[in-house]
């Protein structure tokens, strides 16, 4: 996409963002097909000791759409994005990304691929200068390289390209002036904006952001919006995990609902909404056992305290 | 392909066969498989060296005899009546020597006596003779030697673990990993030192020593631990800073008590045999101490409610801090029993190498924390399986390899279990995200 | 008091090829741990790597300087493939436990009777200068003036010493500024961001150490030429030593191992000259001159405390860049 013109946020005539329909495939259940899959995830199962963390039989993320990925604490939908990514590895399970088996393909080349991921607790390198963290984000440069880096006129002209192309998208998310700051520097909405321009960096397919709003004032949440809004403007995917309902209401087209490590509904947002599945996951029997991302740990920790309190009664 | 990935394909499971092929092939190599020898040999030169040996007038088959000189070397092995023959060139003197190894069991020769030098005077053949007699060294049975250094092995276990202990709890509670605990463990050794030689008794030196390393960990914790953590300063420049301590208290230490060894009363006292092991009480006391303050601390920590803060503070200390336990005081306590403890490491340590000097707990610190990061950082029970772990392949280790590279062999277990067990035998993992 | 005799020595300590030695070991150290985060507490055993390696070389096998050379460095590069392979995914404390039980098996290889006919186990290894002599161009007489006069060997081993520094620094100076070294402070911060962002994380932490084993290395080897190869050399503390002139200077510059190192030795020389005539003249009449040798360690152990906790940048280092202290 060129990076002269600047995306409009696709609105219609009141404003709102005009929503993707029809990317399903027959009826809107757990686990549905889609008319064009970005990522296909077969039978991916992680347990933690005796908890099942995740436990996916089949879901699908459509290509060129806003997908949130919504559920109750410990649903397991970052240890999903995790798995996803590269950074652990499932007991079981394939998943495909365009097409291309990456079940198994270490984090790095993940991301090589055109899948980048946020972070729930940003993570904005405060020691370099935003400018840097821009660079980083950059696919493919010579530079890197420890032979070829001795060598400045090898990459002196790539860095330069990346520099701009830096500076520009620094301007979209209107963090120019800052640009020679070190991040650390920066307010913790602005870094936020920060790990979303640094993502598009290496003009990636698929952009996965775990809770983008956490953190958040609200005076930048609306900002983040539109951002995520020009995502799909431009052609890339979008999922992303979040807990602010009225967010997803807003810019998603599809929702997928996980409770216990499952998937237990799927749809447009406002049917979602209304499932009785959804209700019961968020408010059923089972909402106030916060079980916590790491039972194993969690168990630990508390055992010792357990035992204290135990003996107070 | 590129080298690191080449790199790559050679995982860790593969690389350590290979390092143990390429060792087991050295040490193979050193049991040189001998060519067949005949009882004579050289028959075409003129002149040649002989003998005969024998054995409380029986004769010795198959002993090898080298003959080496004039640039000349030849080796033959007694026949069945003990008789040999080495032709040499020509008449120049020539060191003979009679390779112990090839004599049966219970034959020595004297120390030294097993080389000699035949010089020709006119005659042509010369005679040398081999005086044998019996072998009055030891020899004890492989089981016995295991059981005896397996013991050993426990008793520098135990006194390891008590060490062990308060740097695993130290490093749960605080996160530091506090390298300045060998200059507390050599402190308890140290003040042992300095009262017995006050003339004190051994029992009340002990107890005066632990008493002040209790109260050297309690000013370490309040006049710079306790400010630092104030302060906000993060884990890695603590340890850096523990470091710094450590290298100014050990040379403080050599300032006061110089660089030599000093003994504590009742070191080296006669070994006792009990059954197939031979043990000094010193050997025994040590354990029966370890073992006791062990359970005391085990105890301590499962019934007491202190005991049991102290674990909730080392597994999570803002969680326990949340549900109201005091943790600088739970850390004070912390470093209290910690440094005790360490002290009376200490003086077992003494016993054991024996000797007092000023650099004996930095000898131990690397097998402290290999038996701590075994157990698994932060748990208590996690440095009593590490430190016996240590121990115990330390010493027995020896059976194997040279007794001056027995804590190599410990350091190597470390690095083999941290490859396929990163958190240790009874750590927790940790988590991305 | 000699004042003058203090004064000289400590000022020759400028250049003195012990002082080169422990800066490259220290710019080593500075891509280890100033620049990309890692722990490695066994820098003692990458320099006795290159001093027995060179020494080994030349006395048993009889090789030329350069084949000594690079047996060196083939070996510093092959200690840190078998210490990287398993440690690199392991957490920085982790790394240094395990880099000081490395580097003290290394010495304790040299140190056995097993192998004491390659090694001289604890009496160590003389006997090698010849071969790095004979490339001397300099005619025998002597150089310089003042406190920095010596020999032609001497001065010699000053210029080849310096001179590798310096081209050491330029090179580090050099990919620090490059995207290579971007990614390795992105590294040293948060390697899973970086990983997120499609670097090979784990490929870098190996080059890293590779890099700065390397260095610690031939700084072994300049450490060695002066001097005979005694095992004892390369115990923990002298890594201790090094992180204190690292820490000096500023962890993650290239100037500050360098002159880290030379403050650090000049002061020392300084110290240990002023005590010991001051024993001498009675001035302290509890101490005697052994005693004063380990105060000055004392003293190094201090001010390794002090500088982490007051200025941990060092003195050429940025407070903002700093990512150990967090």
């Amino acid at each position: 996409m060129s990076v002269d013109t600047v995306p409009v946020t696709p609105t219609g005539p009141t404003g709102k963002p005009i929503k993707t329909i029809d990317l399903h495939v027959g009826e809107a259940a757990p686990g549905c097909q889609k008319r064009d899959p970005i990522l296909v995830v077969d039978g991916v199962r992680r347990t933690f000791g005796g908890l099942t963390a995740v436990d996916v039989d089949h879901v699908e993320v459509p290509r060129g759409a806003i997908t949130a990925l919504i559920g109750p604490n410990g649903a397991g939908k970052t240890t999903l994005f995790n798995l996803l990514t590269g950074f652990d590895k499932p007991d079981a399970g394939k998943w495909t990304f365009d097409g291309r088996a990456i079940s198994g393909v270490p984090a790095y080349r993940v991301a090589r691929m055109g899948q980048i991921r946020t972070f729930q607790l940003t993570k904005a390198l405060g020691l370099l200068t935003v400018m840097d963290n821009m660079l980083l984000g950059a696919k493919g440069q010579t530079g890197e390289n420890l032979f070829r880096a001795l060598l400045p006129f090898l990459w002196r002209k790539q860095e330069s390209a990346n520099e701009a192309k830096a500076l520009d998208l620094l301007t979209r998310f209107k963090l120019d002036a800052k640009k020679d700051d070190y991040a650390a520097s920066l307010s913790g909405g602005q870094r936020k904006l920060l790990e979303m321009a640094r993502a598009l960096m290496s003009d990636p397919t698929l952009v996965m952001l775990d809770e983008p709003m956490a953190g958040v004032n609200p005076a930048l949440t609306q900002s983040l919006l539109d951002h995520i809004l020009n995502l799909k403007a431009q052609g890339m995917t979008v999922l992303f995990v979040e807990h602010d309902m009225h967010m997803v209401r807003h810019i998603a087209d599809w929702v997928i609902v996980m409770a216990e490590g499952k998937v237990v509904a799927e749809g447009d947002p406002h049917e979602v909404m209304k499932n009785p599945a959804v209700i019961d996951a968020y408010l059923g029997q089972h909402h106030d056992e916060d079980i916590g991302e790491d039972p194993e740990a969690e168990v630990m920790h508390v055992s010792a305290i357990k035992e204290l309190l135990d003996d107070e009664r | 392909m590129k080298p690191i990935e080449l790199v790559r394909r050679f995982t860790p499971r593969m690389i350590i066969i290979l390092l143990g092929v390429l060792f087991a092939a050295l040490t193979l190599s050193t049991f040189s498989a001998g060519s067949a020898h005949a009882d004579e040999v050289g028959n075409e030169y003129e002149f040649s060296l002989t003998g005969n040996v024998r054995f409380s007038g029986d004769p010795l088959e198959g002993v090898r005899i080298t003959a080496e000189g004039g640039g000349y070397e030849a080796e033959v092995e007694t026949d069945a009546e003990g008789r040999w023959k080495i032709g040499v060139p020509e008449k120049a003197t020539y060191e003979v020597t009679l390779d112990e190894d090839t004599l049966p069991e219970g034959v020595a020769v004297e120390d030294g006596a097993n080389v000699f030098q035949a010089e020709f005077d006119l005659i042509d053949s010369l005679s040398v003779n081999f005086f044998l007699g019996e072998d009055t060294r030891e020899t004890t049975s492989f089981f016995n030697q295991f059981l005896d250094r397996f013991v050993n092995g426990l008793n520098f276990g135990l006194l390891l673990a008590l060490a062990a202990i308060g740097v695993s709890l130290i490093y749960g509670t605080t996160g530091l990993s506090n390298f300045a605990h060998a200059e507390l463990i050599t402190f308890g050794a140290l003040m042992t030192l300095v009262f017995t030689g006050f003339g004190l008794p051994v029992w009340v030196a002990i107890l005066i020593a632990v008493v002040l390393s209790g109260l050297l960990g309690y000013t370490l914790d309040a006049a710079l631990w306790k400010p630092l953590r104030r302060k906000g300063v993060a884990v890695i420049p603590l340890m850096i800073v523990s470091i710094g301590l450590s290298l100014a208290l050990r040379y403080l230490y050599q300032f006061f008590f110089g660089g030599g060894t000093s003994q504590l009363p009742g070191t080296g006292q006669a070994a006792l045999t009990l059954g197939p092991i031979s043990i000094s009480p010193i050997d025994i006391g040590s354990m029966l101490i370890s073992i006791v303050v062990l359970l005391g601390v085990a105890y301590f920590l499962l019934r007491t409610r202190i005991g049991k803060a102290t674990r909730a503070v080392s597994d999570n200390p803002s969680l326990a801090s949340a549900s109201g336990i005091d943790v600088d005081n739970v850390i004070r306590i912390v470093w209290v029993v910690g440094a005790a403890l360490a002290g009376l490491s200490g003086v077992l340590w003494a016993y054991f190498r024996p000797g007092v000097s000023w650099d004996m707990g930095f000898q131990m610190l690397l097998l402290v924390f290999a038996a701590v990061t075994l157990g698994g950082l932060g748990t208590a029970f996690g440095a009593l399986v590490g430190s016996l772990i240590v121990g115990i392949f330390v010493e027995v280790s020896t059976l194997w390899i040279p007794s001056d590279m027995k804590f190599a062999g410990a350091l190597v277990v470390l690095i083999l279990v941290l490859l396929f067990r990163p958190q240790g035998i009874l750590g927790r993992k940790e988590r991305i995200g | 008091m000699d004042w003058g005799a203090i004064f000289s020595n400590a000022a020759g300590e400028l250049i003195s090829p012990t002082t080169a030695a422990y800066a490259l070991a220290a710019l080593g150290l500075a891509v280890h741990f100033g620049y990309t985060g890692l722990l490695n507490f066994g820098q003692a055993g990458f320099m006795a790597l290159g001093a027995y390696g060179y020494a080994i070389s030349i006395l048993t096998f009889g090789l030329p300087v350069w084949g000594a050379f690079l047996v060196g460095v083939g070996a510093s590069i092959v200690f840190a493939l078998i210490l990287g392979i398993p440690t690199l995914r392991l957490r920085a404390d982790y790394l240094a436990i395990v880099t000081i039980a490395a580097a003290e098996i290394v010495r304790l290889l040299f140190t056995t009777n097993a192998f004491a006919s390659v090694t001289g186990s604890a009496n160590g290894l003389s006997g090698y200068k010849n071969e790095f002599a004979a490339l001397n161009p300099l005619a025998p007489g002597t150089y310089g003036f003042g406190p920095f006069e010596s020999n032609a060997y001497d001065t010699w081993l000053r210029i080849v010493a310096w001179s590798i520094v310096i081209l050491a620094a330029l090179f580090v100076w050099q990919i620090m500024r490059s995207p290579w070294g971007r990614v390795i402070k992105g590294i040293r911060e948060d390697e899973d961001a970086v990983r997120a962002l499609g670097k090979n994380v784990y490929a870098y932490k190996m080059q890293s150490l590779v890099l700065g084993g390397v260095l610690g290395t031939i700084a072994g080897m300049i450490f060695a030429l002066p001097r005979a190869v005694v095992p004892s050399n390369y115990q923990t503390t002298l890594t201790f030593f090094i992180y204190a002139i690292l820490l000096l200077g500023g962890a993650a510059t290239v100037l500050g191992p360098i002159i880290g190192s030379m403050i650090f030795w000049v002061l020392l020389s300084f110290f240990s000259g002023f005590i010991a005539r001051a024993v001498e003249a009675g001035w302290l009449p509890f101490m005697t001159g052994i005693q004063g040798s380990q105060l000055r360690f004392i003293l190094v152990g201090v001010a390794i405390m002090l500088i982490v906790i007051f200025r941990p940048q060092g003195i050429f280092g940025n407070k903002k860049e700093l990512a150990f202290v967090r």
